[in-house]
């Protein structure tokens, strides 16, 4: 029982991840009928916010200690922080320890002006082309902004750190009547399922409770219609890219600290979350959050040591067995609607 | 008089047999007459080939490889502080080039991808003339490569590759590996774990899904389990896999009390910081501290793990911290160059290539079979691992391993890992049969053309 309570909790937070791109994937596709192969981009440049506001707050005074030496056996060059110096030691250290945090608010104006220049810049040439030329085009750039993002940061990993105070572990175990250290929790996660949780429930909120967002889905229902109505809804929508980027932006800080951020990270997530898109049905914002836990949670429970020792492999094949029998059961996916990508 | 019949069935036998003879590669065909051996040198000049990851996950090991060889060739051409040139035991090189011919290099992109791997190396012998292949990342291309520099008839100096399978199952007589083993980290290790956490644990494995993983998991298993401990478990993790949560829960109500992470690359960085998140460190089992080790540890890689790798044991093939005369003046030659320290991938390429020019002195010729000759039984001194030996029958070099803790208190970014133990080469040594690497043949050497 322990077992099955931990993956579900292992799954709720791998599904977090997935639900957040899938929704914004939606999210574009919904309104300007794209298929963004960028997608995974945005998210990976997200991450690298986080990292690239680590290296900001990290930028030091240099000072030569002559009692110490360095590899090559020159004095030392003593570095500490700017922000250390400005604000004093453990003030300093503090910021620097909630550079991750800090950087969902870096990352958001940056995000949204990176996905309204995208949208703008290329992706509004391809409305009218076939989904075809728009998954290679958006492909490409994503292959372009990763590649950008490797020249500036390197292929390894980069460690990128939670705050201090939530490095551990919460015991849920003995909060359920377990022994001890039998379900186990990191706090991060538990954070990033919030903070996932928090996003959805904002972008859903905005989209039914505010004037901006009633337009917007009128315009997903009748683009055409709107547009007679004199609503500019292009601009709206170019509005919905920018917000669309800036979710998978911080989803991608907020991921940082599970796992160290390298330059494929975009990718790794891609492919997944267009199946979770696909399951969930196209253009469907609740069907891609539903599949995202959905798919997360079977992919955690695939990879448990009972499930592989009766179907050795299965985790690795898992979400595409998935995949396949909902769409041949239900062809639009679990919460699509007829007429999407149909024609 | 003889008279040409040419009937249905001849046009077809000689039109099979000049197709055979167009579509062979030019690196088989090669023109015997004129050549003794493929690429044999007849300028000025002699053209190594550095195949080498320049993109994919392990492009920055891939940068450091190639930093080492740009240094190498300095050195061997007579530029620079001549580094290892100057400790290395052999003073067969003198500065001048090889065999008096100056030394150039094309190199070429593995993407860490064996059909990649292959392709590259194939156009630098074929459309280069290299004469020597070395680098790499990864075993599964330096099996691949080996495999086709053996076909071509040049030599293979494998960079980075750690499984047993290299110069075991796969071992060729145009290759050579100078990088240490799985056997070698399981051998090294043992003891150390034993003195540190006692003989009566409980070990968890998770294992990369693919040869290097197979080959580290069971080195570590044998030697631990040669000691005492216990495997309650070892699970096979997709190379592809990111988050490992799923495959680190289990672990903690396993009964194990330690887990051994036969993961390298993203894959050590993701499931050890995972590991970490989830509390391992802390935890109790069976009445003891829960701990983690990494066979095979890289300072790139520990540096993307961060504070993680603190305390957590590992073996490594050399280290820039070492205080022999070899590494040092390896690590200040690098050093200036290039800013930082070099890795060990770094330093095993390096030594590589300056062992390849020492055989090709000391055999008088490029040809491939007199530099396996040259290099067969050698025995060295002066390159950072101590007295080292290529080993004749398998072409492993046998030197000491280092084993590494993941620093506490780094005093800089480079201050990752420190050294524990130096086992000596005789610890770690094995028979050339040993079940670990068992099957294949060395064979021939093959000089082509």
């Amino acid at each position: 029982m322990d077992q099955i309570i931990l993956q579900v909790i292992n799954g709720l937070d791998k599904g977090s991840a997935y639900a957040l791109i899938a929704l914004g994937l939606t999210l574009i596709f919904g309104t300007l009928g794209v298929v963004n192969f960028a997608h995974g981009a945005l998210f990976l440049i997200g991450a690298f916010c986080a990292v690239t506001l680590q290296r900001i707050l990290n930028i030091s005074a240099q000072t030569v200690d002559p009692t110490k030496t360095d590899f090559l056996g020159n004095p030392a060059v003593i570095k500490t922080p700017y922000v250390e110096l400005w604000f004093g030691p453990e003030m300093g250290a503090a910021i620097i320890d909630w550079s991750v945090p800090l950087a969902v608010l870096f990352a958001i104006p940056i995000m949204v002006a990176i996905g309204v220049i995208m949208e703008r810049g290329l992706i509004k040439h391809f409305y009218n082309r076939p989904h075809a030329d728009q998954i290679l085009v958006t492909f490409g750039l994503a292959i372009v902004l990763q590649n950008i993002i490797k020249q500036f940061y390197g292929a390894s990993q980069i460690s990128t750190p939670s705050p201090e105070v939530f490095r551990g572990s919460f015991d849920f175990g003995v909060l359920l009547g377990y022994e001890a250290n039998a379900i186990i929790y990191p706090y991060w996660r538990m954070i990033y399922f919030a903070f996932s949780v928090g996003i959805i429930s904002a972008i859903f909120a905005f989209l039914r409770f505010t004037t901006f967002g009633m337009v917007v889905r009128a315009g997903m229902a009748d683009r055409e219609t709107v547009g007679l109505l004199g609503i500019n809804i292009d601009k709206r929508f170019t509005i919905m890219f920018g917000i669309a980027a800036a979710v998978a932006g911080v989803a991608g800080v907020m991921y940082a600290p599970i796992n160290s951020p390298s330059y494929t990270m975009g990718m790794d997530f891609l492919v997944i979350s267009f199946v979770v898109v696909v399951v969930g049905g196209m253009g469907s914002l609740p069907g891609a959050v539903l599949a995202g836990f959905l798919l997360g949670i079977v992919e955690s429970f695939a990879s448990l040591n009972e499930v592989k020792s009766i179907l050795p492999g299965i985790d690795q094949i898992i979400i595409y067995l998935i995949a396949i029998i909902i769409l041949l059961t239900r062809p639009r996916g679990l919460m699509g609607k007829r007429g999407v990508m149909e024609d | 008089m003889s008279r040409l019949i040419m009937n249905r069935r001849g046009l077809l036998k000689s039109g099979a047999a000049v197709g055979a003879g167009l579509a062979m590669p030019t690196v088989f065909a090669g023109s015997a007459a004129a050549q003794s051996y493929t690429n044999e040198p007849t300028g000025a000049s002699v053209t190594l080939g550095f195949n080498v990851p320049q993109s994919g996950p392990y492009a920055d090991e891939g940068a450091d490889e190639l930093r080492a060889y740009e240094l190498a060739v300095e050195h061997l051409n007579g530029e620079g502080d001549g580094g290892m040139m100057n400790t290395f035991s052999s003073k067969a090189l003198s500065g001048s080039g090889i065999l008096g011919k100056k030394v150039e290099y094309v190199t070429g992109d593995t993407q860490t991808k064996s059909d990649a791997a292959r392709a590259s190396a194939r156009s630098m012998i074929e459309k280069d003339g290299a004469v020597m292949i070395t680098g790499g990342s990864s075993s599964g291309v330096a099996v691949a490569v080996q495999a086709l520099c053996q076909e071509a008839g040049v030599i293979f100096m494998a960079g980075l590759t750690h499984s047993n399978d290299t110069t075991g199952k796969d071992k060729k007589a145009n290759g050579f590996r100078h990088f240490f083993n799985s056997y070698m980290s399981g051998a090294a290790l043992a003891p150390v774990l034993n003195n540190a956490y006692g003989a009566d644990r409980k070990a968890y494995h998770l294992t990369a899904d693919y040869n290097w993983g197979y080959t580290t998991e069971q080195a570590v298993r044998e030697s631990t389990e040669a000691m005492g401990w216990e495997t309650v478990a070892a699970v096979k993790t997709p190379l592809t896999q990111t988050d490992f949560s799923s495959y680190i829960t289990p672990v903690l109500n396993s009964g194990a009390d330690v887990l051994v992470l036969n993961h390298y690359g993203a894959n050590m960085v993701n499931s050890l910081t995972n590991a970490v998140q989830f509390g391992l460190r802390e935890a109790q089992a069976n009445g003891k501290n829960f701990e983690i080790v990494v066979p095979l540890y890289s300072r790139l890689m520990a540096k993307g793990a961060g504070s993680n790798v603190a305390g957590i044991f590992g073996s490594t093939n050399w280290h820039w911290s070492l205080s022999d005369e070899g590494s040092k003046a390896f690590v200040q030659s690098f050093g200036t160059k290039y800013g930082f320290p070099p890795s060990q991938a770094a330093h095993t390429c390096y030594v590589q290539a300056l062992l390849y020019a020492d055989a090709c002195e000391r055999a008088g010729t490029f040809n491939p079979c007199g530099v396996v000759e040259a290099l067969e039984g050698f025995e060295f001194d002066g390159m950072g691992n101590g007295p080292t030996l290529y080993r004749a029958g398998d072409h492993q070099c046998f030197k000491d391993v280092l084993v590494v803790k993941g620093k506490e208190n780094p005093e800089n970014e480079f201050d990752l890992l420190e050294i524990v133990e130096v086992t000596p080469a005789a610890q770690v040594t094995y028979p050339v049969d040993h079940p670990q690497f068992a099957g294949g043949e060395l064979g021939d050497c093959n000089p082509g053309a």
